[in-house]
């Protein structure tokens, strides 16, 4: 009996072992925002406390630093998103000579590693006598470099799957192209561009490499976090990744339980 | 992520199922903005950093550097950086193979063995990498240090010996990048799995292959666009991270991101830097072309 029922579930359990692994340094991210550290150097929960989530903002700059990611992160999305989804409506809709070579300048920047990227960049900054000036702006234009491929190809796969008879069906009841639009296409696409602002604002708030090179003496979240690496971490920025992590978990809930509503609605 | 770009006649000649794009100037119009960011940003750069790595190699930021063709740079680089060049692609190809072992386990579960809960499971594959890339990475420091519990169970099982160690050892390295660049393989792995009729396994066993020869037979060719481009996704940025090599390794784990990132910011030494990450990106590149190719598809690009 439980030999068969393991061996038509021994998938599925391994796949859950898989997936409790990728859990595993998210525990310990939430154990140690409670942890009391005796040392500098931690390797282990020494003892509860609530004084990491009372005084985030009690190792210097890391506050500072969390707000100017939080900065960067949403005005290279919102221009990422922006140009991102001009662009993936022009694929889509649109005919133009040139499309293969779009196609490959879209994809180029996913299969680049980070590091020739953002030292391509550095060398570009440098060339154009920037390379004192380092700092927010450079920054921000690395973030919306590399975000701009990830907003297109999740707005396009969104867009690509629209059925078009809704589109039809609006012009044949007499709407005018742009009452379509904005009634029947856009709130059609809008989940997948909202997909995309939600995606790159994580990539550009968790970037290191490229930001690094770029940043001049500007310090963002994940630069501080490497910079307290070298000399001990302070606990509170396991509280920022405790944040961040149950942000994103409210977000994605909150879009899965809105998609089954309306699928729900939509079936009766 | 499958493009056209194979197929530009289609571009040429609209195919009916094309009929619906529009033609004229609007589509260039919306393109714009967006091509001209990423050929500024990423396609002139790169010109820049091939133009840096053939400077003359005693300029510094202060005095300028001055263009005299410096082939050497790349021959200096090579001889200098050749062993953290080929311990970084030794590692991500490491990392490759772990994430697809584990990443199709996960994948075939969510596709095939989840049932409604397909669409959740999914959402938890991304979940814990909404996490700062930092900040998880230093819980696998605090997981595989010393005294932690991994080390000691495994050493309570003789696994280890008594003064075996994982942090700063090239398994912990290895362990991080299979880590952190999982959900790369899982996804596109899933949306290969997912497409495969059902029926056609079925038919496999109904024509008494046992489930192994079916799987190998039916299943894993089946997705193999899912594992090229899900290797693929892995195993290059893996290449150039050195986060993880840093973090969790020790000074004999350094890798080639680590020296560019270095001989950049502490050096000042731009023609290296720069020739090392232009080698960098040409082997990368290479592979990527020779892998595409014997792997019978050029789908991806």
């Amino acid at each position: 009996m439980i030999g068969r029922w393991l061996r038509d579930h021994l998938v599925l359990l391994l796949g859950l072992a898989v997936l409790a692994y990728t859990f595993v340094p998210i525990a310990v991210v939430v154990l140690m925002s409670f942890n009391a550290p005796a040392s500098r150097n931690v390797y282990k929960f020494d003892a509860f406390t609530l004084d990491n989530w009372l005084h985030p903002c009690a190792p210097e700059g890391m506050c500072s630093a969390v707000g100017r990611s939080i900065e960067i992160g949403l005005l290279a999305t919102l221009v990422a998103t922006i140009l991102g989804t001009l662009a993936a409506f022009a694929l889509v809709r649109h005919d133009f000579a040139g499309r293969s070579s779009s196609n490959l300048l879209i994809f180029l920047p996913m299969a680049s590693p980070e590091i020739v990227m953002g030292s391509s960049l550095l060398a570009l900054f440098v060339a154009g006598g920037l390379g004192g000036k380092l700092g927010f702006g450079t920054i921000f234009v690395a973030h919306v470099m590399f975000c701009l491929s990830f907003v297109i190809v999740t707005v396009r796969s969104r867009l690509a799957g629209l059925d078009d008879n809704l589109e039809q069906a609006a012009m044949d009841l007499y709407a005018t192209p742009q009452q379509t639009f904005w009634r029947v296409t856009f709130p059609l696409v809008f989940p997948g561009i909202l997909g995309a602002a939600l995606l790159s604002f994580s990539l550009s708030f968790d970037d290191f490499i490229i930001t690094n090179l770029n940043a001049g003496t500007t310090t963002t979240f994940p630069m501080f976090v490497w910079g307290a690496a070298q000399r001990g971490v302070p606990m509170q920025v396991n509280v920022v990744g405790t944040v961040m992590f149950l942000i994103s978990v409210l977000i994605v809930v909150t879009g899965e339980v809105n998609s089954r509503r309306r699928t729900a609605k939509l079936a009766r | 992520m499958a493009s056209t770009a194979g197929a530009a006649p289609v571009a040429v000649t609209p195919a009916p199922a094309e009929s619906g794009r529009r033609r004229g100037y609007l589509g260039y119009l919306l393109l714009l903005p967006a091509a001209a960011w990423l050929i500024l940003f990423f396609v002139l750069p790169l010109y820049s950093l091939v133009a840096t790595s053939l400077y003359d190699p005693s300029g510094s930021d202060f005095r300028g550097y001055e263009m005299t063709y410096e082939w050497s740079n790349y021959s200096n680089a090579l001889r200098d950086y050749w062993q953290p060049l080929v311990r970084a692609l030794w590692y991500a190809a490491l990392a490759t193979a772990f994430c697809l072992v584990l990443g199709y386990v996960l994948a075939y579960a969510i596709a095939f063995k989840a049932g409604r809960w397909k669409n959740l499971m999914l959402v938890l594959v991304v979940a814990p990498f909404f996490t700062s890339f930092l900040v998880r990475t230093l819980a696998w420091k605090l997981l595989l240090a010393d005294d932690g519990f991994i080390v000691s169970s495994l050493q309570a099982v003789h696994l280890l010996g008594p003064d075996g160690r994982l942090l700063a050892t090239p398994i912990a390295v290895v362990a991080g990048l299979t880590y952190n660049f999982l959900p790369f393989m899982v996804l596109p792995l899933f949306a290969s799995i997912d497409k495969i009729d059902h029926r056609l396994i079925e038919a496999s066993s109904d024509l008494y292959a046992n489930p192994f020869v079916g799987f190998f037979k039916v299943t894993w060719p089946l997705s193999l666009p899912g594992v090229i481009s899900g290797t693929l996704l892995t195993f290059i940025p893996a290449a150039g991270d050195y986060i993880n090599a840093t973090l969790l390794g020790n000074t004999n784990t350094r890798v080639v991101g680590a020296v560019i990132q270095s001989l950049f910011t502490d050096a000042n030494n731009y023609p290296a830097a720069a020739a090392l990450s232009v080698i960098l990106m040409t082997l990368i590149v290479g592979m990527v072309l020779v892998y595409v190719r014997r792997a019978g598809t050029e789908e991806l690009l």
